[in-house]
Formats: structure tokens, sequence, C-alpha cells
């Protein structure tokens, strides 16, 4: 998963590829239905508020409180698949072991798990008479209903985005670089760091902010396992929902629209991040 | 040294392995074993339900049409962006990736803004006697809306490695767009696609936030599987629920199993 | 200007495929042999067997089969779907300002709350206590789940129906012992803090409690705490306290919808059968308190107990000796939720 705007042609050069008008025209028409239209309306809907209502809004003490368990935890559950998806990418792409097809195959599976089966699973499993919450409640860690449990249900979901970014870098990457590193005895380590984290640094950041901004949104999953006490274990999209029982339309929007900035900019970076690499590279 | 990489990778292997087992295997073969607890039948009885069934049928129409309009966007939008340079090509292709970060609840929020009975385009749809929200249509296009990018964000990093060179000199020597893209590009990007197309099915399987703001639970109408679980659960039929999961875990698993036979060929 | 030409081209032809794609699939058949009920979480056991009941009964009554599509969730997000569209033509939800949100977008009409007898209510329910076997934090009253010792579960007031009832029931045990406001909203916060896990819905809280072993203590609806001692036999006992709020959840016909499908006539009978002799028996056998006092006297139950500690055999299951309030008592709904559930009511003040 390489940035989409890695690649520009060269200026003034002549179309001989036909197909401009018809491809360009079926692009914009749905993301007109798909992603603007809808988009569009929620700004609408958003902006029939006074900017202080809008303000006030989203900087109730609950709605803070549950940006900051929706950040920290979003950010932690991403760290560590970070961490494991590198991990993980190197040994699925440098070494051979039985199993290792089985292991390629699963990492998608949490995409096709539907995120609320997935709560379901994982919060039998961490509550203290769980296969894996019991472990832990010996150890004095309790899963279920605290931040932790989020965190888990999150790495759940974010499984797939850093490894699937990393693992074609490392593909491509051939392995001369780390033979000459290690003849020259460089440490591991240091192979790592100086050759091996710069190259797949864009990639690594890429699937990191996907599944950051996965995580942050999701909702199926957490509900579950959080326990949902406000100023404790309370997610932003779960105000978006209890903003919406309470037929509170305008604050529900107005969380979302402040989420959906967020994804935007968080998208933003990730290009500006991307673009530079793909220009260092030539 | 070399003692030592085989230490390391082995370790590494582990930490992997251990990794895979807590965050996947647990939890879904505790759904299986679950959905199993009560013996077969009632697992079978379960699965064969009218209702299961039902949901099913809509859970495969769902992901066909989302497959097939995301695969005419996805191969469409990747070749505009990686084969022409015009001005707004970098708010498009960020747009494109916009329904990956978007929450599944605030997708379903704004098609409900949108053409629910509050949007100013209800009552024409009203008139023409089309209902979206709370339909089949309104369940479609939500899948379609958070698998939008899957299928473009594969192809176009190989459309972007592979250039243009042989298209240019294929249109210079006269071929139309079809043959070209059937001959000279799709043989490039038929593995991505086949990823995307995978990737899509398996998120639109088993999409849940979006599609439960959008479909209005009503039994057998327009319930999908996922939240045909979430109906069961919810009607303290757990064996039940972890049983239709278990259908929907199969169902995945043959679809990432199709991949890995069509990469070998 | 070739260029656009041809980007327009497209377009249109796009969005004409696309139009006629959405209108082929969204227009589903116009003449209706099913009604839609939109109801709440703990209602899916009623109605299913309701639903055949009625189905029964309209055959005998007009040679016509008609099938019932339900669709259960919290009671508030029930209402939002369908002041969004959800084609239902009858709601039968939890709280009768749910359906007041309805009507406020027009498509119910006023005085839905007169339409039917006993206020549009043909059951009530109340709220109780579910605790374990043996009850072993010697729950008997409201007072005692305020213990530093005791885990209770109940859902989120801000999203779940069943939550506000009990927020309220607490609200006015503390109430009848004379505390003032702030001692209430004292006694409120030391219960919300021995709150373990405040899920999104009652079903979820039960869930919790039940099957994850969650808390000492569920609040919950008297259905919902007789279902589960059905479900797990001998594992929890029932605890009526002294007082509690008598809930009724509130039924009504979606005026506009019914008048689109039409499909008055059926709609009306399904809730209009809600209150007949056989209606009224399968609410008491589904632990709901059924408004016709005859039937609900057969249900009562003879001693003067107030912990049930396994599913009574002869039926009687209603302990009649418990001093109900109602939301009139609160000023009525509107009232309500402004003063506690609204932004900076006294249930966010609870948690400041």
């Amino acid at each position: 998963m390489v940035s989409l705007t890695g690649y520009m042609n060269k200026k003034g050069q002549k179309r001989v590829i036909p197909g401009f008008g018809l491809t360009l025209g079926i692009t914009i028409s749905m993301l007109g239905i798909i992603v603007l239209i809808p988009l569009c309306s929620l700004v609408i809907y958003t902006a029939k508020l006074s900017p202080k209502q809008f303000i006030d809004i989203i900087t109730g003490k609950r709605v803070l409180y549950a940006y900051w368990v929706s950040f920290s935890t979003a950010f932690v559950a991403s760290l560590i698949n970070a961490v494991m998806g590198v991990i993980m990418a190197w040994v699925l792409v440098k070494y051979e072991f039985p199993g290792k097809k089985i292991m390629d195959g699963m990492i998608e599976l949490p995409f096709a798990l539907p995120t609320a089966v997935a709560g379901i699973a994982l919060t039998h499993l961490t509550t203290t008479d769980g296969w894996i919450g019991s472990l832990a409640d010996k150890a004095g860690i309790k899963i279920a209903y605290t931040k932790t449990g989020i965190i888990f249900a999150l790495v759940f979901v974010g499984i797939p985005f850093v490894v699937r970014s990393v693992q074609p870098v490392l593909t491509k990457m051939d392995n001369s670089y780390e033979e000459a590193m290690e003849i020259l005895g460089a440490t591991p380590f240091r192979t790592f760091r100086k050759v091996i984290f710069p190259e797949i640094f864009p990639a690594l950041f890429g699937g990191f902010t996907m599944a950051f901004a996965r995580c942050l949104g999701e909702y199926g999953s957490v509900v579950f396992i959080a326990g949902n006490k406000p100023f404790e274990t309370e997610i932003a999209p779960l105000m978006i929902m209890s903003k919406l029982q309470e037929f509170d339309y305008t604050a529900a929007t107005s969380i979302a629209l402040l989420m959906l900035i967020t994804a935007f900019v968080i998208l933003m970076i990730n290009s500006v991040i991307q673009y530079k690499a793909a220009k260092k590279a030539k | 040294m070399r003692k030592e990489n085989k230490l390391v990778k082995w370790i590494m292997i582990s930490i992997c392995a251990l990794f895979l087992f807590v965050m996947l295997v647990l939890p879904l073969g505790y759904i299986i074993y679950t959905s199993l607890s009560d013996g077969v039948k009632s697992f079978i009885s379960s699965v064969t339900d009218e209702y299961t069934i039902k949901a099913m049928k809509l859970t495969i129409i769902t992901t066909l049409w989302a497959v097939g309009i995301n695969t005419v966007f996805g191969l469409c939008a990747s070749w505009c962006l990686t084969r022409f340079d015009f001005k707004g090509k970098k708010v498009i292709s960020a747009l494109i990736d916009l329904p990956l970060t978007i929450s599944p609840v605030i997708a379903g929020l704004v098609f409900l803004l949108t053409y629910g009975r509050q949007s100013v385009l209800y009552p024409l749809l009203e008139k023409f006697g089309i209902s979206i929200i709370f339909a089949v249509p309104g369940v479609i296009i939500a899948t379609i809306f958070v698998t939008f990018p899957y299928i473009s964000r594969e192809i176009i990093p190989v459309l972007n490695s592979i250039g243009t060179d042989e298209e240019e000199a294929a249109a210079l020597m006269g071929m139309n767009g079809f043959e070209i893209f059937r001959k000279i590009t799709f043989p490039h990007i038929r593995w991505a696609f086949l990823f995307g197309v995978v990737l899509c099915s398996a998120r639109a399987m088993g999409e849940f936030g979006a599609v439960s703001v959008l479909s209005g639970h009503l039994k057998g109408l327009t319930n999908t599987l996922p939240l045909h679980v979430e109906m069961l659960y919810q009607g303290y039929d757990f064996t039940g629920a972890f049983a239709v999961s278990s259908l929907l875990i199969l169902m995945a698993v043959v679809i990432l199993i199709l991949r890995n036979i069509l990469e070998k060929k | 200007m070739k260029k656009l030409y041809g980007v327009l081209k497209a377009v249109t032809c796009f969005v004409f495929i696309m139009c006629v794609a959405v209108v082929s699939s969204g227009c589903s058949v116009n003449k209706k042999d099913y009604i839609i009920n939109v109801s709440y979480d703990p209602t899916r056991e009623l109605y299913e067997n309701y639903n055949s009941l009625f189905e029964k009964h309209w055959k005998e009554k007009t040679g016509e089969s008609i099938e019932i599509i339900q669709s259960h969730g919290g009671s508030g997000k029930q209402a939002l779907e369908v002041a969004n569209g959800l084609e239902a033509d009858v709601v039968t939800l939890a709280l009768e300002q749910d359906i007041q949100a309805i009507a406020d977008a027009g498509m119910i009409d006023d005085g839905f709350t007169d339409e039917f007898p006993d206020e549009s209510a043909p059951y009530t329910s109340t709220i109780v206590f579910l605790v374990r076997s043996g009850n072993p934090k010697n729950i008997s009253d409201w007072g005692d789940i305020l213990k530093d010792d005791v885990g209770v579960i109940t859902p989120n007031p801000k999203t779940s129906g069943g939550a506000r009832w009990n927020y309220l029931a607490a609200w006015y045990y503390f109430e009848s012992q004379g505390q003032s406001e702030d001692e209430i909203i004292e006694s409120m916060r030391k219960l919300y803090e021995n709150v373990l896990v405040l899920d999104s819905g009652a079903r979820a809280s039960t869930t919790s409690f039940v099957e994850n072993g969650q808390g000492d203590v569920l609040i919950a609806w008297e259905n919902e705490a007789f279902l589960s001692m059905l479900e797990y036999p001998g594992e929890y006992e029932v605890v009526v306290p002294s007082t509690s709020i008598l809930c009724q959840p509130t039924v009504a016909v979606v005026d506009e919808m019914v008048k689109k499908h039409g499909t008055e006539n059926v709609a009306e009978e399904y809730l209009d059968y809600l209150y007949s002799d056989e209606a009224q028996k399968l609410e008491a056998e589904n632990y709901y308190r059924p408004v016709n006092k005859d039937i609900a006297e057969k249900y009562v139950i003879q001693e003067d107990e107030r912990v049930i500690k396994e599913v009574p055999e002869d039926g009687r299951w209603m302990v009649n000796d418990i001093e109900l309030t109602d939301i009139e008592h609160f000023g009525g709904w509107k009232e309500t939720t402004r003063k506690h559930f609204g932004d900076n009511g006294f249930f966010d003040r609870i948690y400041e």
C-alpha cells in the first residue's frame, strides 16, 4: 500500500493512452454519490449551529474525555500493531518455516469477522472467568471493562494494516545491503536501524496511520468490552451514538464532523510523508 | 553468527505465533468451540434456520454488489489516477481513501442525514417510491462505502510501478482502450486486483457498524449475517449466535483459500 | 472542450445506470402482506409468541394471512430510525417519550396515548433486582446496593430506555426516604460509583451480569429478570424492592406509514388485540403485568415474599406489595429528560 500521490506524470506530456474521460467520469460520479454528497450533508447539518454552540458541544467535559480515551487507546493499540506488524512482516518475508502459509493467510481474518462478533468473543475471553482473563487475573490484571480491554479489541481490529503495508516493501528489498552490513561486522540491530528501518518507514507509517484512524472510529467491538463508563472507558463513537439516542442530532453531527476532520488530517499527514518518501526514492 | 541468526529466527517466529495465537486463533477458536458446545445438531439447526438463510442470501447479494461496483470504480479510478495528470488529482486520491478512516458509525449517520426522512432528497425519493434507508439499497450503499478504497488501493501502486511505456506503445500502434487494458495492463495487475477483491469481499461480508445504522434490523428483510448474529446474541441464543459467526469465519476462510489457490496458478 | 464533453457523457451514463439499479432494487412490491413492528429490546420473546397468536387471529377473522416482521433494539435508537424513515406500521417502545419523538417528526398523529385503553399501554412492567443465588451480598432494597462492596450492573441512561426507568426508580426510593435533592444526588453518585459496567442497552447489561459474571446485582426490567432465571435455573434470584416505578411501554400506529402501505386496519387490530384476554394472558406468561385486573390477579404471588428463588411452578410470579411511582411524579417525560438526562442534567452532575 504505497501512496496514491507518489506517481507524477511529466508535465505537458501528451495523452496517448485513451480512456481519460470515461474513467474520470465514473470516478467522479461514484465519489460524488458515495462519498461527497453524504459528507456534505454532514457539514450542512452542522452549519446550522453557531460557531459558539459548535465549540461548546465539542468541548464538553465528557466529550473531551471520550476523545482522550479514544486517542490514547487507539495510539497504544496501533503502536503495538506497528511493532508486531514489522516483526510479522519480517518473519513472513525472510524466513521459511512450516505453517507459514497459514500464518500468512490468517492476517486478513479480522477484516472479515464482524466487529461485533469479535467484541463478544474477546469480552468472553477476557472477563475474569474467561480463558485469557482468568490467567491475567492471577497476575492482578483486569482486561475486560478497562482501557486494557479496549486496547485488546483495537489490536485485534488493526492487525492487518501494518503487516500488509510493510510486507511488499520487505519483499522488494534485496538482501545485498544486509549481507554487506553483516560482512562489515554490523550487529543485526544496527543493520535494522540503519538500513532496513529507513526503507520500510514510509510503509510502516502508512500502515500505522491507517490502523490508528480505523481504531479511532471503531465501535462494534469496543462497546462490548469497554464497560462504557463515563470519564473512564467511554469512547468517542459511543458519544455519537448516545447523542443520537437523545435525538440530539446536532451534537452527534458536531462530534462526527470533528472526528471526520481528524481522520482527514491524519490522511493528509500520511499523504505528505508518502509523497516525500516517493520523491526521495527518485 | 549463523547459529545466532537461527536463534533469532525462531524467537521471532515464536513471538509472531504467540501473538497471532492470542489475538486471532483464540477468539476464533472460542467462537467455534462455543458454537459446538451444544452439540452438532443444534449447530446445524441454527445454521439452517430460515432467517439465517435469508440473512446469508442478503449478505451474499450485498457482497456481490459491493465487489462489482467497487471493481468498476477501482479499475477506473486507478487507471485515471495513474495514467493521466490533471488538477485535483491529489484531492481525489485523498477522498478515495477517506472511507477507510471514517468510523462506520459516522458513515451510517451521514447516509441517514442524506437519504433519510429529514433530508431534502427524501420527498423526491418518496415520489418515485424508492426507499434507500432501512431497506436493501441502504445496506448495499453502506457496504460499498466502507469497502470503497480497497480495490483501487491495491492496484494503484502496481500501475505506478510498471509505468506507461507499454501502453503508450500499444496506443500508438492503434489498439483501442479496452484492448490495451485487457491485453497489456490487466496481466500486470491481476494479482493485486484479485487481492483487492478478496479484501473487499471479506470486509463487505463482515461489515457491522454502518450497516447496523442503516438496516433497521428487520428480521428476514434487511438483516445481514453480522446483524443476525447480534440479534441471536441479544436473544440469549449464544450458541446460535456463535454458530452463525463460525459460518462467517468459514466463508472468510474459503475466500482466503481461494485466493491462495488462484495465486499459485 | 472535447475532454470535458467525454467526462460529462460518462457522468450522465453512470448516474443513469446507478438510478436504474437503485430503482429496480429499491422499488419493493407495493402491496404488502406483512406489517412491521418496531419494538425495543426485552420484548423479543413476547412478540415472537404474540405474533403467531395474532397471525392466527387475523386469519380467522379475515381469512387473509399476514406476516409480522419484527425489529428490536434500544428504544431510543428504534424511535430514531422510525423518525428517519424506517417503514414501521406499528411501534411498541419502552417510553412514551420515544414515541413522542416520532410524533414530533409528524408521522404519528397527536393524542396517540388516548388511541388505545390505559394510555395506550397494554402491559406494564417495573424495575427489580436480579442477584446471584443465595443472595450473598444480602440485597433487599435500594439502600443495600450503595454499600461499598456491591458491584452493580445497569445500562447507561443516556442510551437506554430501560436504564432511565432504573435511574428514576432509584431516585424515587431516595426521595421517599425524605432526602433532599443534594442528598439524593449524593446517593445516586454512590450508586453509580458501584456500577461496574455501564452497557449501552438493557440486554447488553443482562449479558454482562449473566454470561460474563460481572457484579452482584443487576437492576433490570421485571421480565428480563425472570427470563434470566428461566434460562439459568438455580443460579439467580429476583429481589423485589419496597418501592419502584410503573413502567408503561407505549404502543402506537405509525399513521403516515400505514396510510402509505394501506395497512391501517391490520395495524389497528394488531395493537387492539394486545388487550384481548388471550394476549393479556400471554403477556403475563412472559412476565409483563397485564392491564386487565382480572387476568393480572391470577398471576399474583400468594405468600408474603419479596425474594423469588425460582420461577414459580404455579405461574404466580407477580409481587403486588410494592409502592410504585410513575413518570407523572417526575413531571412527565419531557421535563424529566431535560432535568435528568439532558446535557448538564442530574445524570451528568452525578459523574462530575
